[in-house]
């Protein structure tokens, strides 16, 4: 299980290194987007799904924002070497699915076939509720069997807000220049 | 817009009575999210909203403004930063060794002060929830009237 992790962190590190180094800002919001989802399989791996669900439709809403944005404002034709950078791109993104597709075929029996319940999480939780001390069952899931789900949770709101500062703050110096 | 002088001197004084006490009710919310369903979450949106109510009713004076962004950057840095030493301090202590262990004694089940650590970490959620959806509104006000 470690080394599918392992796997997704360098893959996750990667892409970001890409996205400081690059120019394009398009392809830094794609490379942001291997980041979010390696994210959403490193969760899945270490047993997260509801977070794992959150940070799914987070990344989509940030990446489909970010490039409407990002097109609306700087969007121009280049034209490149075609041929090297067509069969590049091609070797990459293949290369980067196989890999997507591997670890994720390899632990999504994590989560429950469409239209199923798992009642297998559910009977520990309610036979050991009494265990957290919490008389609200609900809180006592939330911070005790799954404190890890909460902090992610807790990291997501932080990581929101300081994106919507950071990106209204700078509009509102060039506004002032 | 949100006026910068705010609304007339009878919603002042009617948001005078009401906002503390929609403070407090989150405070409680989450203080008793052990006990009562609700929890950090739940109350600190409830704070976050008493804070909205105030500059909605007395204006968006942009100095004060900046002043409370200031504080809340700080109390949200600090609250997320507080949850993960939280979170260390049961893999630390001898008795738990897990990460979110609850290394607290858990007490009598249905006391206010039970559950071990469930009770702070709910106002440490509080105080995070309520700092960030304050800042992305005061956001929103201070950086559009800065041109």
């Amino acid at each position: 299980m470690e080394i599918y992790l392992i796997i997704m962190l360098v893959l996750m590190i990667l892409g970001s290194v890409h996205a400081l180094h690059t120019k394009d800002l398009i392809s830094t919001v794609i490379s942001l987007g291997i980041v979010g989802f390696g994210l959403v399989i490193s969760f899945l791996i270490l047993s997260a799904p509801d977070l794992a669900i959150v940070q799914v439709v987070i990344e989509i809403i940030t990446l489909a924002i970010m490039i409407a944005v990002i097109a609306i404002a700087t969007f121009q034709l280049e034209k490149k070497q075609w041929r090297f950078s067509f069969v590049f791109y091609a070797a990459t993104i293949v290369f980067f699915t196989f890999v997507v597709l591997l670890v994720s075929s390899r632990f999504s029996h994590i989560l429950s076939f469409f239209g199923h319940h798992t009642t297998r999480m559910a009977d520990i939780y309610m036979k050991s509720a009494a265990d957290s001390g919490s008389a609200n069952l609900v809180t006592g899931i939330i911070l005790h069997f799954r404190a890890y789900d909460t902090f992610g949770e807790a990291t997501v709101l932080v990581t929101a807000v300081t994106g919507v500062l950071t990106i209204l703050r700078h509009s509102g110096k060039k506004n002032k220049n | 817009m949100i006026h910068p002088h705010g609304l007339t001197v009878v919603a002042k004084k009617v948001c005078q009575f009401i906002a503390p006490a929609i403070f407090l009710f989150g405070i409680y919310i989450s203080l008793y999210g052990h006990l009562s369903p609700g929890g950090g979450f739940a109350g600190g949106v409830i704070m976050a909203s008493a804070l909205v109510f105030q500059v909605l009713v007395y204006g968006s004076l942009l100095e004060k403004l900046r002043k409370e962004e200031w504080r809340l950057e700080i109390a949200e840095s600090v609250s997320i930063f507080s949850f993960l030493i939280l979170a260390v301090l049961g893999l630390l202590v001898a008795g738990t060794a897990i990460f979110f262990g609850n290394f607290l004694p858990v007490g009598k089940i249905g006391n206010l002060v039970s559950g071990g650590f469930i009770p702070i970490g709910n106002l440490i959620i509080a105080i995070e929830v309520c700092a960030s959806i304050s800042l992305i509104f005061l956001a929103l006000l201070i950086y559009k009237d800065e041109e």
